[in-house]
């Protein structure tokens, strides 16, 4: 193993790290709005919203999100779609990380016992007060650990934009590759930068989780 | 409306649940300060005809009348939502399971309601609070959490819930039959308290001896039909149908 290789490129994948975790936060945010969107859809009383809500779940958890990716980036422009690399990753990946979030989210909100919104019903409480002031505070505690489930995911799959060439840890890593010819050394840094990340998050959605919870 | 007695009226109400006719032509009236007892075996539809007069389990036949107001009346989705909504003000709804809001304290379960919806402010919602607390004897848990709760005190946590809203009417379901035995003297008390106070009060229980004790009318429901109604003394000492008599026999044996 070369060590003092690792130690030379080391600075510019930590550069690339920095890529990688920007896309991360937005590809999180992008996917927390889609899945309240989707979440909202699937628990609607309308039977329209419910349907597009389930489609969604379907069509982008049933096909790769490299597919979805790839569509997005190189067959965007075929339909008026001009994306560069890093829009078209955080979209794709955002909108593909919300489908598995709705998923999540409903499922949060439809653990809660029937007998809250009942509860909140007979008070007086309309349909949404019952929702925000009952169902969500409640939900939003049980949806934290899966959430951070997804965000573990999600992180790990911002490596896909590495086919669209966007530069962050993996693509970084390919292309020392080209000019060293030691994937070993390279792979093994840009996994070691993915752990860490992936670590320190982890650590903040237990402390989240503990913070959250009701004593 | 004139008849200012007949506070509750309940007509012809009939509930399916897909195939499962639940209530067949139910009626019922209730005076005000009334206090009704429903008995019955599991299943007969003592729960869904309470749940009915607050809407939760809509009828599909029949009607149900508030103090002058029909609860279940035809109007557009929107409308019907604001009418419920106001109709649900007036009704405390106490469950067996509580149904406390376990991520509010004791404090905040009594006053969300009141703040949300009468827009009443942090120091009235506090006195409430208080006020409605001492009276279930709770205002020394008045900053815990349900979960530091035993059920008799949840129970009546929940119960001073419902009267934080000043209602009309309360109706309890099966209020102390997920109590341990020695916490359901605590919880019946406060609803003693509230007979005295002259609540009126439709009562859904398995307790005979508490029926027999605070109710001015007791109905027997059987597989969804009233099978007899009549004050206490008369319909537990000399009930008229076969039906009562056979239910009351099995109930008395099973308490002993
Ligand atoms: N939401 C529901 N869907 C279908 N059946 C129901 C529902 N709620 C109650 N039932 C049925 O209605 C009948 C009466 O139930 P319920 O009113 O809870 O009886 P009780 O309170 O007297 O025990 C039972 O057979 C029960 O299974
Ligand atoms: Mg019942």
């Amino acid at each position: 193993m070369d060590l003092e290789l690792m130690l030379k490129v080391y600075p510019f994948f930590l550069q690339a790290a920095w890529v990688t975790i920007l896309l991360s936060v937005l590809t999180a945010l992008l996917g927390l709005i889609c899945g309240t969107l989707g979440a909202a859809a699937r628990l609607s009383r309308f039977a329209v919203l419910r349907f597009l809500g389930a489609a969604y779940v379907s069509v982008f958890r049933g096909t790769p999100a490299l597919i979805q990716l790839f569509i997005l980036y190189f067959g965007g422009p075929q339909v008026g779609i001009q994306l560069d690399a890093f829009q078209a990753g955080v979209i794709g990946l955002g909108i593909n990380a919300g489908a598995y979030m709705t998923e999540t989210i409903r499922g949060a909100i439809i653990a809660i016992d029937k007998g809250q919104r009942e509860a909140a019903r007979t008070l007086g409480l309309s349909r949404w007060q019952a929702t925000y002031k009952v169902i969500l505070p409640q939900a939003a505690r049980l949806m934290v650990r899966p959430l951070g489930v997804n965000l573990n995911m999600l992180i790990k799959a911002t490596a896909l934009v590495a086919a669209i060439s966007v530069v962050e840890l993996t693509y970084t890593a390919q292309r020392y590759i080209g000019s060293t010819y030691k994937p070993f050394e390279m792979f093994l840094l840009a996994g070691l930068l993915y752990m860490i990340i992936i670590y320190v998050t982890g650590r903040g959605v237990a402390w989240l989780d503990r913070r959250v919870q009701i004593t | 409306m004139t008849e200012q007695t007949d506070f509750v009226e309940i007509r012809h109400a009939q509930k399916s649940f897909g195939t499962l006719e639940v209530l067949k032509d139910i009626n019922l009236t209730v005076r005000r300060g009334q206090i009704v007892g429903i008995i019955g075996s599991s299943g007969s539809g003592k729960s869904t005809l309470l749940r009915a007069i607050n809407d939760l389990d809509p009828l599909t036949g029949g009607e149900i009348w508030l103090d002058g107001v029909q609860v279940n009346k035809k109007l557009p989705h929107r409308q019907y939502e604001k009418h419920i909504n106001a109709m649900r003000q007036q009704v405390g709804m106490v469950f067996q399971h509580f149904n406390l809001f376990p991520h509010m304290t004791a404090r905040e379960n009594v006053t969300m309601a009141p703040m949300l919806l009468k827009k009443i402010s942090r120091e009235e919602a506090d006195a409430l609070a208080r006020e409605q607390l001492d009276k279930v004897g709770m205002l020394n848990r008045i900053d815990y959490y349900p979960s530091q709760l035993s059920g008799g005190q949840k129970q009546r946590v929940a119960i001073a819930r419902a009267l934080a809203m000043k209602p009309k009417l309360m109706l309890f379901d099966e209020a102390t039959s997920a109590l341990d035995p020695e916490l359901v003297e605590e919880v019946n008390m406060v609803m003693k308290q509230l007979a005295e106070e002259h609540m009126t009060m439709i009562i859904v229980t398995h307790e005979m001896d508490f029926a027999a004790s605070v109710c001015d009318r007791v109905l027997f429901m059987d597989k969804g039909v009233v099978v007899e109604e009549g004050p206490p003394e008369v319909l537990f000492r000399n009930p008229a149908k076969e039906r009562t008599r056979e239910f009351l026999r099995k109930h008395l044996e099973g308490a002993k």
